[in-house]
């Protein structure tokens, strides 16, 4: 099985948000795999490897990720985690949008043909979630958003999606387009016939790169190419300006439960 | 410039609350695109909800097909794409439930749209302003796309009222419907009284430091005292202490109720992201260092343990002495 894990490095989402020139300040921050697709890639490891044994046979994770160079290190990170070749299409972030990276990413999973696309639900700087169910609406894919669960079966996956009111369960044949959410990571998540049913993931999150897997990420296969290759025209959506959210005003620390019931009660007539 | 066409959510012979913040988006973006609003409501029992949809627009399209049992965003993105088409809209919009996120994109697709996701305002015909970075700021975006999809914060546009005249009802064909081999299998839901976390004027979420499920039953009993919600801190729901559906945060529900009590919750970015354009924060916990305090109204530094049973027991005085 092929997996293509579409990736986005992000701003640090520890760092405190600053504005310069009514756009968001970035000089000098650090940037990391966007979470949601850190998952993603940590999805697709689970979904090829025996997790009891640690051990892996056949199936391909491809990375790829549209950015400036610096992105390279975020995608030598999927690398060092275990994803077996990347591809980095080189772009300035302020001549993308979302319509752009859909077809720059359309045009990659058509020459790639992977059995599945993962990918996180959101990148957790721009919020926006739509790359996944965009690309699926071009491809004419089914898809499944907001993974909670994935279970390989014969003719493709059972996926539990997080919606309004539950966990909807919902079947997908292969190729699809799957988005994660954050449960996906639990020691339980992703079931792919493989790894003994009693075995549970350890551990918050993603995996950590070994020192191993740094070393063997320097010799693995990352394919630059150019954005103007893909046809790409001038952003439709631009971003106009940026500002910060009103800052509350400083609350008070109470004594006691009668005097916030009171307060509560009186001044601000919420209850 | 042309019409809006309003994707409304219902339950039963009702329009859902959510999608009646979604009427309000769309009566504004209709003025601003000199159009009209026309409400769509796709589904195995859309029929029933028409009545009271037209309560609330000029037109109303239904699509009612036994095969839209259960929604699917394979067949339900063609006929809103369809319905926007034959309809001359340029705006296409729906609220960002998990429907709304999860179709409103695949329309754009096939519309060759541009997108503005969960968006907080309108400001102009083609210029909307939607949080980012977990809401830590706004950005407004311009889309020049002829046809444009939207997805609404709720928790951002108050409600719509009537429009104050009752709207046309006509119907549509699902058409031919292509699920590219998808299916839905089953829905587990959490069935409870109490009101939709989206729309709860009041909420009481719990966090890491509730230590179990178990302990959340007081937390209940505060919600059904209020009339309130329940919420949770990823932390807690992570740990399995409560549903995830009850998750506030970025990567949650976004809540801004009147009131909301915020108990054993130490404030994380994420968490604040969901619920700080909530009226009135309340925060109780026992260490009086958590970053939950500096966005709180009032704070209580108390363990949960003492503090929950007496704040039940002083607010059933204060409702008592009414």
């Amino acid at each position: 099985m092929k997996i293509l894990v579409p990736v986005k490095r992000v701003p640090d989402p520890t760092q405190k948000t600053k504005i310069k020139d009514n756009a968001i300040d970035l000089t000098g921050a650090s940037w990391i795999v966007n979470t949601f697709d850190e998952y993603a890639v940590e999805t697709a490891l689970r979904l090829l490897e025996n997790g009891e044994s640690n051990t892996r046979t056949g199936g391909e994770v491809v990375t790829v990720t549209l950015g400036p160079d610096d992105a390279a290190k975020e995608l030598r990170t999927t690398l060092a985690m275990g994803a077996d070749r990347a591809i980095h299409v080189v772009t300035d972030d302020k001549d993308i949008d979302s319509l752009a990276v859909v077809k720059v990413l359309q045009a990659i999973i058509e020459a790639e043909k992977p059995d599945l696309v993962l990918m996180g639900k959101q990148a957790v700087d721009g919020d926006a979630n739509q790359v996944g169910q965009m690309l699926a609406g071009k491809l004419g894919w089914p898809q499944a958003t907001f993974a909670a669960t994935i279970e390989k079966v014969a003719d493709g996956f059972v996926v539990g999606r997080e919606v309004d009111g539950g966990v909807e369960y919902k079947k997908v044949p292969s190729p699809a387009i799957v988005t994660v959410d954050l449960r996906i990571v639990a020691g339980h998540s992703v079931k792919n016939g493989v790894t003994p049913a009693t075995f549970a993931y350890q551990g918050e999150g993603a995996r950590l790169p070994s020192l191993k897997g740094i070393m063997a990420a320097k010799k693995k296969p990352l394919d630059s190419k150019k954005i103007a290759d893909f046809g790409v025209g001038a952003p439709a959506i631009r971003e106009v300006g940026v500002t910060l959210p009103p800052a509350r005003a400083a609350g008070q620390i109470v004594a006691d439960i009668p005097t916030l019931v009171a307060k509560l009660a009186n001044d601000a007539k919420a209850i | 410039m042309g019409n809006v066409l309003a994707i409304c959510e219902y339950s039963g012979a009702a329009l859902r609350s959510s999608a009646l913040s979604n009427l309000s988006f769309a009566r504004a973006a209709a003025t601003a695109h000199g159009g009209e609003v026309i409400i769509a409501l796709i589904g195995a029992g859309a029929n029933a909800a028409s009545g009271h949809a037209a309560k609330y627009a000029g037109k109303v399209i239904v699509v009612e097909d036994g095969a839209l049992e259960h929604y699917l965003a394979e067949s339900y993105a063609p006929i809103i794409a369809r319905l926007a088409k034959d309809n001359g809209a340029s705006i296409v919009t729906a609220t960002a439930t998990s429907l709304g996120k999860d179709v409103m994109p695949r329309v754009a697709a096939l519309l060759d749209a541009g997108m503005a996701s969960d968006i907080s305002k309108l400001e102009g015909s083609n210029k909307f302003v939607r949080p980012i970075l977990a809401g830590n700021a706004y950005s407004t975006v311009e889309i020049s796309t002829p046809v444009i999809c939207v997805t609404v914060r709720q928790s951002e546009f108050e409600p719509a009222g009537e429009a104050g005249g009752t709207g046309t009802v006509s119907t549509a064909p699902a058409g031919e419907i292509n699920l590219f081999g998808a299916s839905f299998v089953r829905a587990e839901t959490q069935k409870s009284d109490r009101p939709d976390l989206g729309d709860a004027k009041v909420v009481v979420a719990g966090g890491r430091g509730m230590k179990n499920g178990e302990n959340f039953k007081v937390l209940e009993q505060l919600a059904d005292l209020l009339g309130a919600a329940m919420g949770a801190s990823r932390a807690a729901t992570d740990a399995g202490m409560v549903p995830a559906d009850w998750q506030v945060g970025q990567t949650g529900k976004i809540v801004a109720p009147n009131l909301y009590f915020a108990v054993a919750i130490s404030g994380a970015i994420q968490h604040l992201a969901g619920m700080k354009g909530s009226k009135t924060i309340v925060a109780i916990n026992k260490n009086k260092d958590e970053p939950i305090f500096q966005v709180a109204d009032y704070g209580v530094v108390m363990e949960w343990e003492k503090a929950i049973p007496e704040l039940i027991s002083e607010i059933k005085k204060v409702k008592a002495s009414r």
